[in-house]
């Protein structure tokens, strides 16, 4: 009895995998995702400060997503992901408040948005030559030093506004903008660790040595990840400043960069499906805690200590959402399995 | 010296971690299809040639593979240059399947037709890697890590091989396996460097050996003579 539910149980999981490992469904959730979002911003049904969740859900996936290519899948430790956000978000603030003419707006955000990505990954880039020129865990430090330096450079310049800050951005970022922007740099991510280059981002945390003696161009291989992921944090400042209205240096200090770490390390790391979760958990749970004033802080770093005593590898850790997986991936896997059971099955 | 060209040359080799000498001056040459040894006790500096021919660790020194300056090339360039190296433990990227560990050897190639038949090549050579081609790597027994070793550095292509004790942590019928592949594999064309501590294995393969004490080449001579000599049967053949 107990046995013949056991199997239309994992029947109707395997159903529910070849589902949603379709091009379809894939295309379905898109859809919906990009209708519902045009849907809020055109007809304004859902609550303004529930809009502004959702778009820092969306924020934080990009953040989270981007930084699990180097600290996940890469197995380097980088903690200065906020600094490269800073970047961005302030390249992007100059070009709309300052240099677009403010009846182009609406049209040149996007122009705007990319020109912050793109800054971001220049810096990335400088920041990556130094950083990966020696094994090790220099990366660590350097970025640390990273993110003061950007903060200091940003509270000396008083063109933006020095410590003060940078105002007068208009709300540009809509939530179509942000759905779009966090669906592209999920779709890139995505993309770049199931290609050969991702593999080779694999055996780099897996035994960099090997990996050298294989004739991966390490080097090279960390210096792209690391501009790829720089791109989409420059990517996340831009939305961020122009959903907040106002930018000032401390917000892009060692706390954020902090906060994105806790978002990978609780989603797990080496997985898409898990940076998705562990942004949309800890930004709802963020503000769900908000009545708790002060002791927020106390309950946020408490959880997190019983979940790395529970469960080290964070909620999702090394594990994939079938969504994310390539349909070739998910069979040479499902065809191991079955063969390792039939063996198993014969053997006893 | 055999009458084969020399293709790899190593001389004055001197490598030191901070104030120890691992390797002091130490000149060797290794011919166009040879299998050469190196062999020695725990210590004896064999593993650091390796790693120097390499590029994983500084040197002074002069190495030079078909008559290129080895000196300040990094390790990925090296392969890409002909020298393909199995380092002890194998290194295997366990969380990758034995298929995603091979692909990663052929990197730097671009000659497609040829990688598909090296593919083949191998699945032949190592028909237990084919039947495990979708499995990961970490959850192979020693034996076929061994195997997946090897296969990946025939993915290269590299015409040249380093092997650092390939018999280690295998069982004793393994180990006869593991040493008639390498003959297999020299067979085929490739030239061999072996570092062991099996002496008995590894002379007996072995056209030409060195044996090392304390970063020191102490004898050198064909297979047959180490083998014959009474100071390395005494230090590494068990009297």
């Amino acid at each position: 009895m107990s046995n013949s539910s056991d199997t239309s149980y994992s029947a109707l999981i395997e159903r529910w995998h070849m589902l949603t490992g379709t091009r379809l469904f894939r295309a379905v959730v898109m859809i919906a995702g990009i209708a519902f979002c045009i849907a809020v911003d055109t007809f304004d049904f859902v609550d303004l400060y529930l809009q502004l969740i959702l778009i820092y859900v969306g924020i934080n996936i990009i953040l989270t997503v981007s930084l699990n290519l180097i600290n996940g899948y890469m197995g380097e430790f980088s903690v200065g992901h906020a600094g490269f956000m800073a970047v961005g978000a302030y390249i992007a603030s100059i070009l709309t408040v300052h240099v677009f003419p403010p009846n182009a707006q609406n049209l040149l955000f996007p122009l705007a948005i990319l020109a912050g990505g793109m800054a971001a990954a220049l810096v990335g880039f400088l920041v990556a030559i130094p950083s990966f020129k020696t094994r090790g865990d220099y990366l660590a430090i350097v970025t640390l030093a990273f993110g003061m330096i950007v903060k200091s450079i940003l509270e000396n310049i008083d063109a933006v506004g020095g410590p003060r800050g940078l105002l007068g951005m208009e709300k540009l970022t809509t939530l179509p903008w942000v759905f779009f922007w966090t669906a592209l740099s999920v779709w890139v991510i995505r993309n770049l660790v199931y290609s050969n280059f991702g593999r080779g981002v694999l055996s780099i945390r897996e035994d960099e040595i090997a990996s050298d003696l294989m004739s991966v161009n390490t080097r090279q291989v960390k210096i792209i990840a690391f501009v790829v992921s720089s791109f989409f944090a420059g990517i996340a400042g831009g939305l961020f400043a122009h959903a907040l209205q106002f930018i000032n240096p401390r917000m892009f200090d060692i706390l954020k960069s902090t906060d994105i770490l806790i978002m990978v390390y609780l989603g797990g790391i080496a997985s898409i499906g898990g940076s998705i979760l562990g942004a949309v958990i800890y930004t709802i749970l963020l503000e769900i805690l908000r009545p708790l004033g002060i002791w927020r802080m106390v309950l946020m770093p408490l959880m997190l200590v019983l979940l790395m005593i529970y469960r080290p590898r964070g909620i999702m850790g090394m594990k994939e959402i079938r969504m994310f997986v390539p349909l070739r991936d998910f069979v040479t896997e499902k065809l191991w399995r079955q063969k390792k059971k039939e063996a198993g099955d014969a053997s006893a | 010296m055999t009458s084969s060209e020399k293709i790899l040359a190593v001389s004055h080799l001197k490598i030191s971690y901070d104030s120890i000498q691992a390797v002091d001056d130490i000149s060797f040459e290794v011919g166009k299809g040879e299998i050469v040894t190196l062999i020695g006790a725990n210590g004896a500096g064999k593993s650091s040639i390796l790693r120097a021919i390499s590029g994983l660790i500084p040197y002074t020194g002069r190495i030079t593979y078909s008559g290129k300056d080895l000196n300040n090339i990094a390790a990925d360039q090296i392969v890409a240059a002909g020298i393909a190296h199995v380092p002890e433990g194998r290194g295997i990227f366990g969380n990758l399947t034995v298929m995603e560990n091979l692909k990663l050897a052929t990197w730097q190639r671009k000659d497609k037709d040829q990688i598909k038949k090296d593919f083949e090549n191998v699945f032949s050579l190592f028909p237990r890697l084919k039947e495990r081609r979708n499995q990961q790597g970490g959850m192979l027994s020693g034996g076929e890590q061994q195997m997946l070793a090897f296969g990946r550095a025939l993915m290269t292509d590299a015409p040249m091989l380093l092997l650092d004790e390939p018999s280690m942590g295998l069982s004793p019928v393994l180990v006869r396996d593991i040493f008639k592949i390498i003959q297999d594999i020299n067979q085929a064309g490739k030239t061999i460097l072996l570092v062991e501590q099996n002496a008995n294995m590894s002379l007996h393969i072995a056209q030409r050996g060195y044996v090392l004490e304390t970063g020191r080449i102490v004898l050198a001579g064909t297979g047959k003579e180490l083998k014959g000599n009474p100071r390395v049967k005494e230090a590494y053949l068990g009297g």
